[in-house]
């Protein structure tokens, strides 16, 4: 036995299986993992420094690139804190608004999340039909704030437009003929509302083929059930949140619990898993995405019943509208002073908390009464799952810290910040 | 939440009811009042949701003169702060702090939260570590010492994690300059990256502005 010992193995960060830029180093016994240490921070970019020199509406595009897979979500966060520190209610109009893309955020998150994990592990056409479906989400973050994954769209008092009555269309281009471009077309007569409808109509389906592939496929059975097993007790203690808490069977969902918006007047159930292994997390993850697809109907519903304001009145934290701003002295003095110095925020701090498709994404903000943040903490979910990735992966396979990784949901974007 | 106070008695500083409960408490209760919270049957605090430094020592430091103008109307500005020094012969004292760490606790049976706040207001750095109560506080106190300086004591890896290898300093105190000491290039002639002191120009875009009501 003498002859054996443990090497260490370099993981990454240029790896695909990675995720971004993770750097493992393991120490293996053979093909089994003894520990890992992972080394984060190639994508530090000091969000959090960045943020205390700029004032409160121009961090609003930082958030989107925390964990960019779910920009809206942390925008949200974000926006809440301000309004909290403010007592700024917003419009009921404004609240569907922001809970709908929430919701739509997190079928992007959760359809990426499925396509990578899936592809990691050996499926390789389940990610091309998660990218058909989020080219169609995509789309939709477009057409309300012009840019298809940076939105920018919440802010502070409602969100930044509101949504528009025509949804773009794609046009003749030398791709296609006149024929393949209608049949791509052919939901976009409508609004943005009647398009969404029409996503969310073929939606479940979608989720029954994904689950086709791999619900009860051997192969994924065998990658996924048992491995990276965390007890209920366990998964508290190492600050877990979102689906990672939820599959190893800790019903804690904030929308239920902590209702924030306009969640407490929807109707969705919050799936949780039994076993606390990759297999359970896959399932409350696909569940996830039919009990949004859910939310998503409700407030399109409502939404198209409705023609309140988009974004609240008080021209101290939002912008007056363009018509008012050119007649009116003091919507032009607003203006100039809300796009210059900003706004101040009362002394005090806050910590706001919204359930990201990650689980909870949240801002402990501190103002010393500046037109700046003082200083401003973002709780990234992805942080303590991936802290906790050693004690995932001991006693483990190698290719097992691919399905752990995946099944954690990392995106370094949040986690390095 | 009287059942807080009630238990703790005697052994916080400050008790504050704003957006969550906030307590503050002395270093050397720190880890005695985070177990009471963390076992006691009636609150169960046993997740730590986060934890993070805070440096206080530019808090409520304008950089604009907001009261009075001059003869021009400009310059109102009082002083660049160290995010923005204005040259770099404006030397600022990066030993300058004021930290405090921040505890954020949830109580997953009770739906509560509550926040704990210990400042390091001796000369020392030192704190006891929570990572024997709490496995999530391993990586947060790791962030906190890389970019604050705080040292936990009792923590058995306290490594940088968020900063490149080899990294001087700690980034996200309020002394630090915003665009950094160094910076790094490749170096074709030497064939290696080398380390610099940084050649970018700081500015500031708004000043900070504090308008008291």
């Amino acid at each position: 036995m003498s002859d054996y010992k443990n090497f260490t193995m370099n993981f990454g960060p240029q790896h695909p299986a990675a995720h971004g830029v993770l750097r493992l180093i393991l120490e293996m016994d053979g093909e089994v993992i003894r520990s890992a240490d992972p080394h984060i921070g190639l994508l530090h970019r000091a969000t959090e420094k960045l943020a205390e020199s700029k004032p409160y509406n121009q961090n609003i595009g930082y958030m989107d690139r925390l964990d960019y897979v779910s920009m809206m979500c942390n925008e949200h966060a974000y926006v809440l804190a301000i309004e909290d520190m403010m007592k700024l209610d917003i419009p009921e109009r404004s609240k569907y608004i922001r809970v709908m893309f929430d919701e739509i955020t997190r079928i992007l998150n959760h359809l990426l999340w499925l396509g990578a994990h899936a592809l990691d592990i050996g499926a390789m056409s389940v990610f091309l039909y998660a990218f058909r479906e989020r080219e169609d989400l995509m789309d939709c973050y477009e057409a309300v704030s012009g840019t298809r994954m940076h939105a920018t769209y919440y802010r502070p008092g409602g969100v930044a437009k509101d949504l528009p009555n025509i949804m773009p269309k794609y046009m003749l281009n030398k791709n296609q003929n006149l024929d393949q471009v209608e049949k791509l077309n052919y939901n976009r007569e409508g609004s943005l509302l009647d398009f969404i409808d029409s996503f969310i109509d073929r939606f479940p389906k979608n989720v029954d083929e994904y689950e086709n592939l791999l619900t009860d496929n051997r192969i994924w059975k065998q990658r996924t059930v048992g491995i990276g097993v965390v007890s209920p007790d366990r998964a508290i203690d190492l600050g877990f949140t979102g689906p990672m808490l939820r599959g190893s069977g800790v019903q804690w969902d904030l929308r239920k619990k902590e209702p924030y918006e306009v969640y407490k007047n929807l109707e969705f159930d919050i799936p949780v898993g039994t076993e606390g292994d990759s297999y359970d997390r896959y399932l409350v993850r696909m569940q996830e995405m039919r009990e949004s697809a859910k939310i998503i109907k409700q407030c399109c519903d409502w939404l198209k019943n409705d023609n309140g304001d988009f974004i609240s009145s008080n021209n101290k934290i939002a912008p007056p509208d363009r018509d008012a701003m050119k007649e009116n002295m003091e919507s032009l003095i607003h203006h100039f002073k809300l796009f210059s110095e900003g706004y101040c925020l009362p002394v005090g701090e806050t910590y706001k908390c919204v359930e990201a498709p990650k689980g909870e994404f949240g801002i402990y903000m501190i103002s010393d009464g500046a037109n700046k943040p003082y200083r401003l903490k973002i709780r990234a979910p992805g942080f303590p799952h991936l802290a906790s990735l050693d004690e995932m992966a001991k006693g483990h396979m190698l290719s097992d810290v691919v399905t752990i990784i995946g099944t954690q949901d990392i995106v370094f974007g949040e986690i390095d910040r | 939440m009287n059942k807080i106070r009630e238990l703790l008695d005697g052994h916080i500083v400050d008790y504050i009811e704003s957006d969550m409960t906030t307590i503050t408490v002395d270093k050397s209760k720190l880890k005695k009042v985070l177990s009471i919270l963390k076992e006691d049957i009636d609150l169960k605090f046993t997740q730590l949701v986060d934890l993070c430094a805070v440096d206080y020592v530019e808090y409520g430091d304008s950089e604009w003169q907001t009261k009075e103008a001059t003869s021009t109307g400009y310059n109102r500005g009082i002083r660049p702060s160290s995010h923005s020094r204005i040259d770099f012969s404006n030397e600022t004292n990066e030993d300058e702090y004021d930290l405090c760490v921040t505890y954020h606790l949830l109580s997953i049976t009770q739906n509560q939260r509550i926040r704990v706040k210990c400042f390091l207001d001796d000369d020392s750095l030192v704190i006891p570590s929570v990572t024997d109560l709490f496995a999530s506080a391993d990586w947060y106190e790791r962030e906190a010492y890389d970019l604050f300086g705080v040292l936990f004591e009792g923590h058995n890896d306290l490594r940088r994690i968020l900063t490149d290898y080899g990294f001087i300093g700690h980034p996200f105190r309020k002394k630090f300059p915003l665009v950094g000491n160094t910076q790094v290039r490749y170096d074709p002639e030497q064939r290696k990256v080398v380390n610099e002191p940084v050649d970018i120009e700081p500015r500031t875009l708004v000043p900070k502005v504090i308008r008291k009501k």
